[in-house]
């Protein structure tokens, strides 16, 4: 029983004292952004490698999970004989829910894991030891740019996960099922609204994007400098940010859609 | 061991040094000084803390006790900023060459040239150029570093060292995994910069004839002491059976090539017991 307590006790310990890394490095990417602004190049190269290569991921989920709120849509509206609204049902939850947390979650599946192996890996081979002794601040020439190029990419993603998504509806809804294509959008025009359903849900999208990067940065930083550390802290990224990403849209969607 | 009084000369001095890790204590109350424009090495068996030692002085790691000035500045009392300003004239050779994998030899070279000064690129191009053929690598200035060889990392890694011309280098092991030619290139090239450049040099390596052939002056450590300092033919004349076995790389000996563990017997007895 001691025992118990003991080591819960220093498990405890270490979650936070890790905890209290992980703010610190937090503060230091954040305050190494403003040297980042003056050199686009750094950030363009870091957008290029997070956002656009992530692009083609993005398309096709979010293509296919249109198509699949489609279909469900449509049984589910012709029901009660309502499938004109199909439109609403498919944008609304792209733009609430699916495109910020499916976004999230391909992205720390597909960057943020590279990123987190990337990082570990430079600190394995010395690297990151090396630009510190050239007195070259890792955290601003390395992390910083990254932290931000995520940052920016994944509310750019996540829209565009929900506009195809949107079309991917409508290529199944009135391509196939035979719902009517100007009901489709003018329902959808009309319900869906621009600062309760778009500007939430890109708030989302940032919120997530923040945080999937500092998981993933943080992660390959903090890494064991081996081979099996860096698998871990791989591994870490991905579940960590999963469960954060789920929690978060929870208490998001709570504060956002819930009183009304 | 008289060292304790640093003369003006001296541009790094380490005093009273004490550092562990975990219970294995490295380094005890050791003293070194290294003169300025001089050559001095490091010597002492594998596992010993002279990479350690060369962090120290560069401010990667934190001694529990005593201090390190490296010219005038205590290396662990300075901000950050001031920190950085002190490395920007320090060059560090890493054991693993440390190179950056995801740019070219070129590129690798220019890294601090283009971070820390403002030249146009066509300076930047004639400097690497420069000191890319210094250790003889111009022609590799397109390859990826992981289109190299070991030796030749650590020649680039090399050329990196010196690109911001600093007042100091320290070397880590510059001439395992080279050749008998590039060694004896290399040995030349670290001799030239430390006199054509006034450099100071701290060189850290196993290779006995090449190192005492051109260092002014050695330090052996082993087991967290200095075992003896001195010139190469104070060294080679050096009155402990320690160092008369280290300098030769004879088997029998004082010096023990295990790393401390209780007897083997006792170990291969004690069945069952897993690590
Ligand atoms: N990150 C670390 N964590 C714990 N112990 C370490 C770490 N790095 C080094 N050590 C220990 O410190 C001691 C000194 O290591 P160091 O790398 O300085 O040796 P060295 O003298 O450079 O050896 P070599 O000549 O083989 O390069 C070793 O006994 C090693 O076990
Ligand atoms: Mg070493």
């Amino acid at each position: 029983m001691m025992q118990f307590f003991q080591r819960l006790g220093a498990s405890t310990r270490t979650s936070f004292t890790k905890l209290g890394r992980a703010t610190y490095f937090l503060l230091q990417t954040l305050s190494g952004i403003l040297s980042v602004l003056p050199r686009p190049r750094l950030l363009m190269n870091q957008l290029f490698s997070v956002g656009v290569l992530s692009f083609l991921i993005i398309t096709i989920s979010g293509l296919f999970v249109g198509m699949v709120l489609g279909l469900q849509g449509f049984y589910i509206l012709s029901d009660f004989g309502a499938e004109e609204s199909l439109g609403i049902m498919v944008a609304a939850s792209l733009v609430r829910e699916l495109g910020p947390v499916v976004t999230a979650l391909l992205f720390a599946g597909r960057a943020g894991s590279a990123l987190t192996a990337e990082i570990g890996l430079m600190k394995a081979t010395e690297q990151l030891s090396g630009m510190e002794m050239m007195a070259i601040d890792p955290i601003r020439r390395i992390i910083s740019p990254r932290f931000l190029a995520g940052f920016i990419s994944m509310p750019l993603l996540a829209s565009l996960f929900s506009a195809i998504g949107i079309i991917g509806g409508q290529l199944v809804g009135t391509g196939l099922l035979g719902v009517d294509d100007g009901a489709y959008w003018s329902q959808m025009q009309n319900q869906i609204d621009f600062y309760d359903d778009i500007i939430n849900g890109v708030i989302k999208s940032i919120i997530f994007g923040f945080v999937t990067s500092w998981i993933a940065l943080f992660e390959g930083y903090d890494a064991i400098p081996t081979s099996e550390g860096v698998s871990r802290a791989t591994t870490r990224t991905v579940v960590n940010s999963a469960f954060s990403i789920l929690g978060l849209d929870f208490i998001l969607t709570a504060l956002m859609f819930g009183d009304d | 061991m008289d060292n304790s009084n640093s003369s003006q000369n001296t541009l790094v001095s380490v005093r009273n040094l004490t550092f562990s890790r975990g219970n294995n204590k490295i380094f005890d109350d050791i003293s070194l000084d290294f003169e300025r424009g001089k050559i001095t090495a490091i010597m002492g068996p594998s596992g010993t803390g002279k990479t350690t030692l060369l962090k120290l002085i560069g401010g990667q790691l934190y001694p529990e006790q005593g201090t390190i000035t490296v010219d005038g500045q205590n290396v662990h009392r300075l901000r950050r900023k001031e920190l950085y300003e002190l490395r920007k004239r320090m060059g560090m050779l890493f054991q693993s060459g440390a190179l950056l994998t995801d740019m070219n030899v070129y590129d690798n070279v220019a890294f601090p040239l283009r971070e820390h000064t403002h030249l146009t690129e066509s300076m930047i191009r004639s400097l690497v150029l420069m000191k890319l053929q210094a250790v003889g690598l111009r022609g590799a200035h397109q390859l990826m570093p992981n289109e190299l060889s070991g030796g030749m990392a650590r020649r680039v890694a090399m050329a990196r060292a010196i690109a911001l011309d600093p007042m100091m280098i320290l070397y880590d092991e510059p001439f395992t995994g080279q050749d008998p030619i590039s060694m004896g290139v290399l040995v030349l090239l670290i001799k030239a910069l430390n006199e054509t450049l006034g450099l100071t040099s701290i060189i850290v390596s196993h290779d006995v004839q090449e190192t005492a052939q051109i260092a002014d002056y050695i330090y052996v450590i082993s087991n967290g002491k200095v075992v003896d300092h001195g010139t190469p033919a104070q060294i080679e004349q050096s009155s402990s059976e320690w160092v008369q076995q280290f300098m030769k790389g004879a088997a029998d000996g004082p010096v023990h090539f295990h790393y401390p563990a209780k007897e083997y017997v006792d170990d291969l007895l004690s069945t069952g017991k897993r690590y």
